[in-house]
């Protein structure tokens, strides 16, 4: 006979916590902000999570890696709900998940464009280096080794870097 | 068939009506559509799953690292919209049809993708025009969609919007690059524009599909957002000191599944495993 889970909403985000992202372990699922909601009823926990990029492959593991890190702490019966409404901004990253990011060589990402169009010929301000803090950096490829990574190059500390591209 | 070329009453197309279409097409001349907002959405999807597909076909061929890696992510944006819009077309449909299920257990004659997506990629500056003139009107789509009254469209329209931003980005920027480059990447990319110019008329075509949806609260002006469109190709097209090709008929037929021969021999690679190996997972 299941019982009704013992967890707390607020015990639920503590465990999520410690879910790392599978791509970026130096932040959890929590800081990244996918993590919408977590809503207990009798024995079923169900969270409610957005993903970042449509076609990133990293969402299934997510998704199962929440419900064994839930399934751990003794909820029999966990469901994970995808939501794609509001879209998943980098804004929603606090300063300690930037903070983490710039210490495990990522960039933070910058302020997020406002919704709607844009204008093809922009200057963006360059990204300083997460290892040696230069500004004289430059571009390389907006597309990196995941989806949410651009490419740059430190010309102070000649190190190429990733960083987490506003979104 | 011949009719299918240009049907726009304002233009004066009549010299072309009794020449053969340039690809062999075979499929129903007329279909009934018992409900035109599966039909709307799957237009939607079918865009991008074969333009994802035709993307993904780079992995491992792109002409410098970077660029291999970019495309590729690219064609993962868009596999990953398609799988959104098959799946809500699924859900529309009420069929239990999955987004896996629409992907891989359809012909090509049930497709609605435009055949400009269908290509096959030619050369990189092919290809990257090829993007360039889809992203720019995908861009101005999601941005109108992103304010449709169905909540489902208007959230992938929300999202895919974001991604596409980024695509526009990459491939306009391209496009000045060669444009204004060497003598030879000029023209690669001058040739790409002219042959495909004639498969753009396609993605602003407005038939009764889009005047059924309307009751759905999904309205949305094509002659506006092709004029925005133009804009926007023309000013790129300038800066890459390239020129605009004429006006000239426009190819057109996939919107109704009538492809060129292409999109049979993609499927044929696309849908091969799920088709050898029904349900397999890992």
């Amino acid at each position: 006979m299941p019982m009704p889970t013992a967890l707390t909403r607020d015990a639920i985000y503590e465990i999520l916590q410690q879910v790392p992202d599978p791509e970026v372990p130096a932040i959890s699922v929590v800081e990244l902000g996918i993590v919408r909601d977590a809503v207990v009823e009798g024995e079923t926990v169900t969270i409610t999570i957005t993903p970042t990029y449509s076609g990133c492959p990293a969402m299934h593991e997510i998704e199962a890696d929440i419900v064994s890190a839930l399934k751990a702490h003794g909820a029999d019966d966990v469901r994970v709900k995808l939501v794609l409404s509001p879209a998943w901004t980098t804004d929603w990253m606090g300063p300690e998940a930037r903070e983490k990011l710039r210490a495990y060589g990522i960039a933070p990402p910058g302020r997020a464009e406002p919704q709607g169009l844009i204008t093809l010929t922009r200057a963006k301000a360059p990204v300083p280096c997460p290892f040696c803090g230069s500004r004289d950096t430059r571009l390389q490829s907006e597309f990196g080794s995941t989806a949410c990574k651009a490419i740059h190059v430190c010309k102070g500390c000649q190190q190429p870097f990733d960083e987490f591209k506003p979104f | 068939m011949a009719h299918d070329e240009e049907h726009h009453a304002e233009e004066e197309v009549r010299a072309v009506v009794n020449k053969a279409p340039a690809a062999v097409i075979a499929a129903a001349r007329t279909t009934t559509v018992d409900n035109p907002l599966f039909e709307y959405v799957l237009r939607l999807g079918d865009d991008r799953l074969v333009l994802g597909h035709r993307v993904s076909e780079w992995c491992g061929h792109g002409p410098i690292l970077e660029e291999d890696i970019a495309l590729s992510n690219i064609a993962l944006d868009f596999v990953g919209h398609a799988s959104s819009l098959l799946a809500l077309a699924g859900e529309i449909e009420g069929k239990g049809r999955s987004e896996d299920t629409l992907a891989y257990f359809r012909e090509a004659v049930a497709f609605r993708n435009a055949l400009l997506v269908e290509l096959p990629n030619g050369d990189f500056a092919f290809t990257i025009v090829r993007q360039f003139l889809f992203d720019a009107y995908s861009v101005l789509l999601w941005d109108a969609l992103s304010r449709c009254g169905h909540e489902g469209l208007a959230a992938v329209a929300t999202k895919s919007l974001k991604e596409d931003k980024y695509h526009l980005r990459h491939s306009s920027e391209w496009v000045v690059r060669l444009g204004d480059g060497t003598e030879e990447s000029h023209r690669r990319v001058q040739e790409a524009l002219d042959a495909l110019w004639r498969y753009t008329g396609e993605l602003f075509d407005h038939d009764a599909i889009d005047d059924a949806v309307a009751a759905h609260g999904i309205v949305v002006d094509h002659a506006g957002l092709k004029a925005r469109w133009e804009a926007m190709v023309a000013d790129v097209v300038q800066r890459a000191t390239l020129t605009l090709p004429l006006d000239a008929p426009m190819r057109r037929g996939g919107r109704v599944g009538r492809h060129t021969e292409h999109l049979g021999h993609m499927l044929a690679t696309m849908q091969i495993v799920a088709r050898s190996h029904p349900g397999a997972s890992w």
